[in-house]
């Protein structure tokens, strides 16, 4: 457990999280108006999700199932039947004056996460529920000195709402939530997860105690847009809460907001002016009633996800817990993964992908689906060395200019005439010139000065611009010095 | 052309396939009459030009020999079905200058099969009313109305909501008119007129392009001047629409063959319920005549009980405006319809909602939020929504023992415009009969039965079973052979 100094001593944080996830579906909820991201503003707006007079909503089935398959991979209790309610408030990019949400009986009910932590070790998180519902338009209150300006396209498009139970006690903890949460729902085809697109935002639900005590208040921090924000604003939010209860203060229940600027929360309303939504069943739509064949049918078509996945690279390809964590973490990192180690030796491609492919990966800023550097010829590098045609050493240039053209490594160690030399005379001969020119030095090796040996392994290898055999050089060289 | 205006809709089909007349000339006949009963008030928009395109289009389709089954028929649209580039009101101020893109299914379905708009009729604002005096557009008078035409003696109400609707037909200006009943908005208004009104069971016909009211309520259906006609109108207006998630997915009947007369050995049901205290001497009269009619045709009156009646009016005022609340939100001068600018948008919304609804309205409004509020969720929405499950099973359990149900329509006749009106609970009153149907969502309709002593029709109700239109129809054929109702109003066109 890690807690939080203050004056009085050690604080707990108390963290629960509320996730809207944008269902990956070509069509809104209820409406069939298409659901690109960046289309120009109200050029996907059917009359239904711009809520003319005696227009009707007819639920989309592939969002159902989407949320349907987001329960099942979080292991949760899929609700055979469950209601849409209207949840009522007024705002001008609101434009049925309703949300279509579900309340009292969601799709989804209890499910869990397990979540990865640095360390190696793992936590369990418990999921509340998840339910379906419409997202909203847009306000634009930039683009006129007076007016604001509403764009429709997002009005109405499925989202799930993901809600975990605070099981949550630390930043860190936050963050590996919504980081397996969002793998997860990738893993599932269901959500891109894309944050900064605001296909996955999050509100923060904050309190603090001293170990051990019941739950204090919590503020709840309204649409955060990345992970790094999520912690910042607990870690800013709890420190603000413990400072108050420390002063002798009182914590208020209320809904605050995130400053990306400034890194602060600051108040939007408190629990007196929350809204009365005024929930109730929507009267244009029936429950929801699943039939639980067709729940079985959507199980049977489930990807593996991360968890069991993890265990199988432990188990089949002998991975550290940590290497397989990183491998799995992306669905497309796994299959490259295991595109690469398929008839290699395993723990040498891990060894490759994890080490020299996400390093150059990361420090070029691209995704393991940009990588130019594909899986076939990431795996042809290591045959390579595995067929004694490059050392390791050399493999490493190779791979710098495979990153770099995105060629086959075979065309490269062609062009660049990197073929490692197993040619005994030639190794000889370039070892006999390094001892000649290097005589005190063999002098002083052959009196007791073994640590030199790396020394002519070095001057050989530099002769031979690297391409020598290293087994090879070794055995000559021992040979020769000794003899 | 006096002739062409008063003939039923299944004589004027036979009219057309005898070639008596076309399309046109039929349609010209009544385009004048919607002119001469302007008085009324009844319509909001008159489409005349529209009207004879189509009956041109259609005498067209007859020539080739697609004859559908409303062909050449005109009617009347409730100005609360959507039609496209027609501008369509709901009586509201707020949709000021809505003309929509898009055509409601049940019109759709209706110009499919041949038939013809004339226009768009008046109604209560939001169809909120059981007399048609909430209309933005005004009130809409009873062609039943004594006295000299613009100048009556007295001003009768056409009952609501649906009353452009039961003026306009009952005047003799459209063959038939769609109407949409929440609360009664069907039957009231057809039974204050002297016409048929059926509400098919929810869920019959498409909610889709209907401005909602009430959606758990909503239902549309026709109104016209015979039971043979409804049963030919309704059939049009039904069908499953996947558009409409509480559409029905079900065969629609020929409901004209169920006209068959013979209802001999049939259970009607009598409600000992809706024998209400204070009810006037002649709707008791009515109805125990209701009871013999049908008894010298071979039915058989049987004794029922729906307990819960006595809450259904307080469950609907309940129900029907916590979803009226909602359902009005969008309403906001953001998107269409009228708009009062404000500083802000908290003023934007107060400007125009306070301009663009009328007193009913936002009553209404005011009483839908309430109820929904926490606080009084439990106590108000909650409870009216078990009590209504209980009203649905006194129906279950009536229908074991009867077939169809026989009421009164409405306790009274048509009152004045200006009576009832200081009360919005006298004027709720009116629903007293119509509204447990409704919540239960059964086939409702109103036939008219005969007069009362200051001469004004009389209507009576029949309920059946859920999609059991055809017995509902079958029943109230024989109820209209026997009362042989033959008033027409002193105004018709």
């Amino acid at each position: 457990m890690s807690y939080i100094q203050g004056e009085t001593g050690d604080w707990e944080m108390v963290i629960g999280l509320e996730v809207h996830a944008q269902v990956i579906s070509n069509a809104k909820l209820f409406s069939g108006a298409a659901t690109e991201f960046g289309a120009e503003p109200n050029s996907q707006v059917s009359f239904v999700d711009a809520a003319f007079p005696g227009m009707l909503p007819v639920i989309n089935e592939h969002a159902v199932e989407q949320a349907v398959r987001t329960g099942l991979g979080l292991k949760a209790q899929i609700n055979l039947h469950s209601v849409f309610d209207r949840k009522n408030y007024f705002y001008a990019d609101l434009p049925q004056g309703y949300q279509i949400s579900q309340y009292l009986q969601p799709i989804v009910g209890k499910g869990e996460i397990v979540l990865d932590l640095p360390d190696g070790s793992s936590r369990t998180v418990g999921i509340t529920r998840l339910h379906l519902e419409q997202d909203a338009g847009k306000s634009l209150h930039d683009q006129h000195p007076a007016k604001t300006y509403i764009d429709l396209n997002r009005s109405g498009v499925a989202l799930m709402e993901i809600v975990s139970e605070p099981d949550m006690r630390t930043a860190e903890e936050a963050g590996a939530y919504l980081r397996k949460l969002r793998s997860i729902l990738r893993y599932l085809g269901t959500c891109d997860g894309n944050m900064e697109e605001g296909s996955m935002r999050c509100d923060v639900n904050v309190s603090v105690r001293k170990p051990g005590a019941p739950f204090g208040t919590r503020c709840e921090i309204k649409n955060v847009n990345s992970i790094r924000f999520v912690m910042a604003a607990i870690e800013y939010e709890a420190r603000r809460q413990i400072d108050i209860i420390e002063e002798g203060g009182k914590i208020d229940q209320e809904t605050r907001l995130w400053d990306t600027t400034k890194f602060e929360t600051r108040s939007m309303r408190s629990k007196e002016e929350a809204h009365d939504y005024r929930y109730f069943p929507d009267p244009d739509l029936l429950p929801l009633e699943l039939e639980p064949e067709w729940v079985e049918d959507i199980k049977k078509t489930l990807p593996e996800l991360p968890d069991d996945k993890k265990a199988r690279f432990i188990s089949e390809y002998k991975l550290s817990a940590y290497d397989a964590n990183v491998l799995v973490s992306e669905k497309a990192k796994a299959d490259f993964y295991e595109a690469v180690a398929k008839g290699r030796d395993p723990k040498l491609a891990a060894n490759w992908v994890t080490g020299e492919l996400f390093g150059y990966l990361n420090k070029a800023g691209k995704e393991i689906e940009e990588s130019p550097v594909s899986a076939e010829n990431l795996g042809g590098l290591i045959d390579l060395i595995a067929d004694n045609t490059i050392s390791g050493r050399i493999a490493k240039e190779v791979f710098e200019a495979m990153f770099e053209t995105g060629e086959k490594p075979a065309d490269i160690v062609e062009k660049k005439g990197l073929r490692q030399v197993t040619d005994t005379g030639a190794i000889e001969s370039s070892i006999d010139a390094v001892l000649a020119a290097n005589a005190d030095k063999v002098e002083e090796f052959r009196s007791g000065k073994d640590k030199l040996f790396g020394f002519f392994v070095g001057q050989v290898m530099k002769a031979t611009q690297g391409k020598a055999n290293p087994a090879l050089v070794n055995e000559i060289l021992t040979r020769k010095l000794k003899g | 052309m006096g002739a062409l205006t008063h003939l039923t809709m299944a004589e004027a089909l036979d009219g057309l396939a005898k070639k008596e007349y076309t399309a046109v000339e039929l349609t010209e006949a009544h385009v004048k009459a919607v002119e001469t009963i302007r008085p009324l008030n009844a319509f909001i928009t008159e489409t005349p030009d529209k009207a004879l395109e189509m009956a041109k289009a259609s005498d067209a389709r007859r020539a080739k020999g697609e004859v559908g089954p409303m062909e050449g028929l005109p009617i009347a649209v409730k100005d609360l079905f959507c039609t496209r580039g027609v501008l369509t009101t709901a009586a509201s101020h707020i949709l000021d200058g809505f003309k929509p893109e898009y055509e409601s299914t049940v019109t759709t379905n209706l110009w499919r099969d041949g038939a013809v708009m004339l226009g768009k009729v008046n109604l209560d604002e939001f169809a909120m009313g059981s007399a048609n005096i909430t209309s933005y557009h005004g009130n809409v008078v009873s062609p039943w109305s004594p006295g000299e035409v613009g100048n009556w003696s007295r001003q009768l109400v056409p009952g609501g909501s649906s009353g452009g609707s039961a003026a306009a037909v009952a005047a003799r200006a459209a063959l038939g008119a769609t109407g949409t009943d929440t609360g009664g908005s069907i039957r009231q208004p057809a039974a204050f007129t002297g016409i048929v009104g059926i509400k098919p069971t929810y869920g019959r016909c498409s909610r889709w392009g209907v401005v909602a009211f009430a959606s758990s309520l909503d239902q549309a259906g026709p109104m016209t001047r015979t039971v043979e006609d409804a049963a030919i109108m309704l059939r049009s207006m039904c069908g499953f629409d996947p558009k409409d998630s509480t559409s029905v997915d079900m065969p629609v009947p020929d409901f004209r063959a169920a006209l068959t007369g013979d209802i001999r050995g049939l259970k009607v049901g009598i409600p000992r319920e809706y024998r209400v205290e204070g009810m006037p001497a002649e709707i008791a009269k009515i109805w125990d005549q209701g009871i013999e009619w049908l008894k010298a045709a071979g039915a058989e009156p049987v004794d029922i009980s729906l307990p819960h009646t006595k809450y259904a009016l307080a469950t609907y005022y309940i129900v029907a405006p916590a979803e009226a609340s909602s359902n009005l939100a969008r309403y906001d001068g953001v998107r269409y319809g009228l708009r009062v600018e404000g500083g802000n948008l908290k003023d934007l919304y107060e400007n125009t909602r306070g301009a663009g609804f009328g007193k009913e309205v936002r009553r209404r409004i005011l009483i839908g939020t309430y109820v929904l509020s926490a606080g009084y969720y439990d106590a108000y929405y909650n409870k009216a929504r078990q009590v209504r499950t209980r009203i649905k099973w006194d129906f279950d359990e009536a229908f074991k023992s009867c077939d169809v149900i026989l009421t009164p329509t409405a306790p009274s006749t048509a009152f004045a415009i200006g009576e009832k009106m200081d009360d919005p609970i006298q004027m709720y009153l009116n629903d007293v009969f119509t509204v447990p149907a409704s919540l239960a969502g059964l086939p409702g309709m109103s036939v008219p039965a005969g007069l009362g002593s200051d001469g004004l029709p009389l209507g009576l109700q029949l309920i059946g079973r859920p999609f059991d239109e055809e017995t509902v129809l079958r029943v109230g054929h024989v109820i209209e052979k026997a009362a042989d109702f033959t008033a027409t109003p002193p105004f018709v066109a």
